[in-house]
């Protein structure tokens, strides 16, 4: 059996005292697309920041595994490193570093961390060229700060656009719909789709079943109160449009 | 399909010096060794027949002896100043060295004369002296060397208490242009000294300045006669070696009418435990529609991290725009020195004078940093420009002191001030102090101020897209001081990046 591209098992997180995530158990083979879905609140959120090793959160019990290989005690970076994207929801501002210079930042220090030479600039460019022309972003946007002043759509897309060139085996999308209108999230899911390649796998997490209109999940997971409560094909998540989440506990959002 | 420009020039430096130098060692100061070589060193201690040594030992002309010793009896009179928010122990002036040279030294020579002990030490600190070999075309010669001075730059170099060589003298003579050190200028240009030096910062304008008018012992002197655009950056680099002496370098810069002029400053010293005092000045003198441009890296030792020794650096560095629109434009990066106590001001003169001033002050470790800048608009059509961004990381406290003030005569002078500080961690502290005095109803003066810190989100994202802490904050800071690197020249841009890193290196985590 191939291994998993993502296995969490049993995991338990917590931010302080609050326990938020209470036993997440998930496997990810390679090229699918699994998506999570739950109530504001539910601890989706959580889960990708855990992935991605953000310190605020303890992990008191359980492994994740990217590609077999235990990432708990990885900083960061060395998460990134191996194979791990995580599209911010909030995406940061960078004052004064252009997009550009991020860009390329990123893909050498992970390319350094791997023990590969750095990128020649010609090849840099012309990576960059490709990725900017699927997701429309131009060269006066590359130019730009890091996020300072971009629109909700300019983030979203330079999110994508950093997952393109950085070629994660595993990509988590947090609420990667959030603060699009349906242009934009045409075009985003347009890049997240090209990215799809029969072995990268995705994780995406969403409050709304209409992203999962234009990217079509393997697999739907609904997650509630720390756990995923549900599994299911993307029928699940038309269910879950229609009835909402009233049926897994608490109240509805 | 967008448009792609290849990135700029400035972006592609920007990555690579930063890469190159997180690659480097963990050596934090990497120009901490000292070169064994002979000195001829003076008894400790200050007094008159000290004074006179000095002059002696430079052949220095009657009146120049009376100028020093005229300050040393007014040093004599005058207290310490304690305004600036810095902290350290009583200087005993009597305990220091005032006069080092490496010995059997006779003042400057042609490059074939120079101690080959010396050479090999410019040649670690990256400073090559090699004028004979670029002139003469041979390969290689000018390469950059991963340091501003590199390629075409004529230096001046000074070792302790003396100038060892200037290059390029010969090339620049040509066009009329002096470059040479203080000491050589006072014995061969009597009349330019005389007329200049000390009419920017006169020998009673402080307690720093009063001592190095008494002391100085070398630096540089420029004079770019009237209509000349200077061919090449000019720079002196300066080194401390000698153990218990101080460094009191005095430079003169005078552009006459229509020119131009850029100077860089550079200045390392070997680690040791106790302090040194580096105490410099620096006058610059614009006449009509003349401009400098004066640029420092500042990397003197700054001592461990405990705390234990570096460079106590107090200078005085002024300009003084005295022609119509002349335009003097000051651009500093403060990384090194336990204290650092410096105000590169602009007196603005002349009608339709311009000051500039940029400043990067980085401060780790328990450095105190007490800089800034004063504008002072005297001219009508005045304007002056300020952008100072202090980044204080570990123990350290880091404050801008700045004051722009306008004379009643001073009509539409204009300033745009503009300080921005960025804290690392939490035990370190960013204080601003303006001054602002207007005399004059139609004098514009805008202030902007900001403090920020590194949050912890910028630091997480940046790091999920796998940058490691430590390279994290560089880039963030570099990104932090990108409107102040812009006016550095080039090679000092790259040297820039570079301290950066390793300044802030052990300031996370």
């Amino acid at each position: 059996m191939t291994t998993p591209v993502l296995e969490i098992r049993n995991l338990h997180a917590r931010i302080e005292e609050r326990e938020i995530l209470k036993g997440v158990n998930l496997v990810i083979p390679p090229g699918e697309v699994h998506a999570i879905m739950g109530r504001n609140g539910s601890g989706k959120s959580t889960l990708s920041y855990v992935l991605a090793g953000r310190e605020d959160y303890e992990v008191t019990e359980g492994e994740i595994l990217l590609n077999g290989e235990n990432i708990l005690e990885m900083e960061p970076d060395e998460r990134a490193a191996a194979g791990l994207f995580l599209a911010f929801q909030y995406p940061i501002e960078i004052p004064g570093v252009s997009t550009m210079t991020f860009l390329k930042a990123a893909m050498n220090a992970q390319r350094k961390a791997r023990g590969e030479s750095e990128l020649s600039t010609p090849d840099f460019m012309r990576a960059v060229k490709e990725a900017g022309a699927q997701l429309k972003v131009d060269s006066d946007m590359l130019k730009r700060p890091l996020n300072v002043g971009f629109s909700g759509g300019e983030k979203k897309r330079a999110e994508i656009m950093q997952m393109a060139l950085l070629k994660p085996s595993l990509a988590v999308l947090d609420e990667t719909d959030s603060g699009l209108d349906i242009d934009a999230l045409q075009v985003v899911s347009k890049g997240v789709n090209a990215l799809r390649d029969g072995k990268r796998s995705m994780l995406v997490i969403t409050h709304y079943q209409r992203l999962l209109n234009h990217i079509v999940p393997d697999v739907v997971h609904v997650f509630a109160d720390g756990r995923i409560v549900e599994s299911g094909d993307k029928d699940l998540a038309l269910k879950l449009e229609a009835e909402g989440y009233a049926n897994y506990g608490g109240e509805a959002a | 399909m967008a448009d792609y420009d290849i990135p700029t020039l400035k972006e592609e430096i920007d990555r690579e010096t930063v890469d190159q130098v997180l690659a480097l060692d963990v050596d934090k100061y990497k120009y901490g060794f000292e070169t064994l070589i002979e000195s001829d060193v003076a008894p400790p201690g200050l007094n008159e027949d000290i004074v006179r040594l000095i002059s002696a030992k430079k052949d220095e002309p009657e009146w120049m002896l009376e100028w020093r010793l005229e300050a040393f009896r007014r040093w004599q009179t005058m207290d310490e100043p304690t305004w600036a928010k810095v902290h350290y122990p009583k200087i005993d002036f009597q305990a220091i060295s005032y006069y080092a040279a490496p010995k059997a030294f006779k003042g400057p020579k042609s490059l074939d004369e120079v101690d080959p002990e010396l050479l090999k030490t410019y040649a670690k600190l990256g400073i090559p002296l090699k004028e004979q070999a670029i002139l003469a075309g041979v390969e290689g010669a000018g390469e950059p060397t991963g340091t501003p001075f590199s390629g075409n730059v004529a230096v001046d170099a000074v070792f302790d208490s003396v100038s060892v060589v200037t290059t390029f003298r010969a090339e620049l003579a040509k066009q009329g242009i002096i470059f040479c050190s203080i000491s050589e200028a006072i014995r061969e240009h009597p009349e330019l000294v005389k007329q200049y030096l000390g009419s920017v910062v006169p020998v009673t304008d402080n307690y720093y300045a009063t001592l190095n008018s008494a002391v100085f012992t070398d630096g540089s002197f420029v004079f770019i006669p009237k209509g000349v655009r200077c061919p090449m950056e000019l720079s002196t680099y300066f080194r401390i070696n000698e153990k218990n002496t101080g460094q009191f370098e005095r430079t003169l810069i005078i552009a006459e009418d229509d020119t131009y002029v850029s100077y860089l400053e550079g200045c390392t010293a070997p680690t040791r435990d106790e302090n040194q005092l580096h105490a410099a000045v620096v006058e610059l003198v614009a006449l009509d529609n003349a401009e400098i441009k004066y640029s420092t890296v500042q990397n003197w030792y700054p001592g461990d991290k405990d705390g234990k020794g570096g460079i106590y650096n107090f200078v005085t560095k002024r300009g003084d725009c005295r022609g119509t629109n002349s335009k003097i434009s000051w651009t500093q990066v403060e990384t090194g020195s336990a204290i650092t106590w410096k105000y590169p001001s602009c007196i603005l003169r002349g009608d339709g004078s311009r000051g500039e001033f940029y400043s990067i002050a980085i401060s780790n470790g328990y450095q105190q940093v007490d800089s800034g800048t004063k504008m002072i608009h005297l001219g009508k059509n005045t304007s002056s420009r300020i952008i100072s961004k202090g980044i204080a990381a570990g123990l350290s406290d880091n404050t801008y002191r700045g004051q722009v003030s306008a004379h009643a005569r001073a009509k539409n002078a204009r300033n745009f001030t503009q300080c921005d500080s960025l804290l690392i961690g939490d035990k370190c502290g960013a204080h601003t102090v303006p001054y602002i005095e207007s005399r004059n109803g139609t004098a514009v003066f805008e202030h902007e101020a900001t403090t920020s810190k590194i949050s912890d989100d910028q630091l997480f994202y940046c790091q999920a897209r796998g940058l490691n802490e430590e390279e994290a904050v560089a880039l963030i800071v570099n990104g932090f001081v990108r409107d102040v690197l812009q006016h550095l020249p080039m090679e000092f841009m790259v040297e820039t990046q570079k301290l950066i890193s390793i300044s802030l290196e052990g300031s996370v985590g």
